[in-house]
């Protein structure tokens, strides 16, 4: 804490604190979502949020502690190819329950099978 | 200078839209807005001078994940409906609860990154450098991740198609039973 470098290049443009503000606000806006919405796709459109901000993240950290590495790049790469996926099968499974149910409200669904 | 407009042009994009794309009555809106907040994303990523996550973003989040997204939306809604909500209640407690978590985590963020840091002025990264750490097996390279990505992704084909394809069983078992007799 308080851990203090003396900036080498001074030619950073934009702080590292403004990319990391910016992920905030994506971040939460898409916890809020997750709390309140009723439907299942825009809770997928609220996690797909959380998962951004996440890769945002992973690739200010990179570019701005470790310029000459790419982990964080690589990182940020399978995050968004694992979101992929992951709204792949959610996105099937919404067309299921909406087979079932006619809607995709997630109130209605409270059995897993039926 | 040209640099801290862009980058306050598109902070302020992520954010508005963002929020936008929760609060939106309507659900194609949020889509859309989703879309935005994707594509102010991959400038970021090009301000930080990784064009090869920029590209990436653009053609899997914005492109596939999106066409994804608004064709789920036309086959299970009326795209222009006005969403249910939670009840008021619930509204209030989970924006309180979002907001302190906004304001505690820019605290920690503002009073502890005093860390500075080292922003090399180099150019673009070379792309043959990001293929060969894709593709190396050695130290600091990523081709078992790569290959485990893509067994994720050709379960994740096969298990979409399995969960999202119309059950016929009970039909077929029937027609073999007839073709039995």
């Amino acid at each position: 804490m308080g851990e203090l470098i003396v900036n080498t290049s001074g030619g950073a443009p934009i702080p590292l604190t403004a990319y990391l503000i910016v992920s905030l606000i994506m971040f939460f806006a898409g916890i809020y979502g997750f709390f309140t919405r009723k439907n299942l796709i825009l809770i997928l459109i609220s996690i797909e949020l959380i998962l951004n901000s996440v890769d945002i993240n992973f690739a200010a950290f990179n570019r701005y502690l470790f310029p000459d590495r790419m982990e964080g790049l690589f990182y940020a790469l399978f995050v968004i190819a694992i979101s992929a996926c992951e709204t792949a099968v959610a996105i099937a499974i919404v067309i299921n329950v909406y087979r079932k149910f006619g809607n995709t409200e997630v109130d209605n669904i409270q059995q897993m099978k039926n | 200078m040209t640099q801290q407009i862009i980058f306050s042009i598109l902070a302020i994009a992520i954010a508005l839209f963002s929020v936008l794309a929760v609060t939106s009555k309507r659900i194609i809106r949020s889509a859309i807005y989703l879309l935005f907040v994707l594509l102010a994303t991959a400038g970021l990523f090009l301000m930080l001078n990784y064009h090869f996550l920029f590209a990436v973003q653009v053609t899997v989040y914005a492109g596939g994940i999106m066409v994804l997204f608004i064709m789920a939306i036309f086959l299970t809604h009326k795209p222009g409906k006005i969403m249910e909500r939670r009840t008021n209640l619930k509204l209030i407690l989970s924006m309180l609860l979002s907001s302190g978590g906004l304001v505690l985590c820019g605290y920690i963020i503002l009073r502890n990154v005093t860390r500075t840091y080292n922003y090399l002025k180099v150019s673009e990264m070379n792309m043959q450098d990001i293929g060969h750490a894709m593709m190396g097996t050695g130290k600091y390279q990523f081709l078992l991740p790569f290959e485990a990505i893509s067994l994720l992704l050709l379960t994740c084909i096969i298990g979409a198609i399995m969960i999202a394809r119309k059950e016929k069983n009970i039909e077929t078992n029937d027609n073999k039973d007839l073709d039995h007799q």
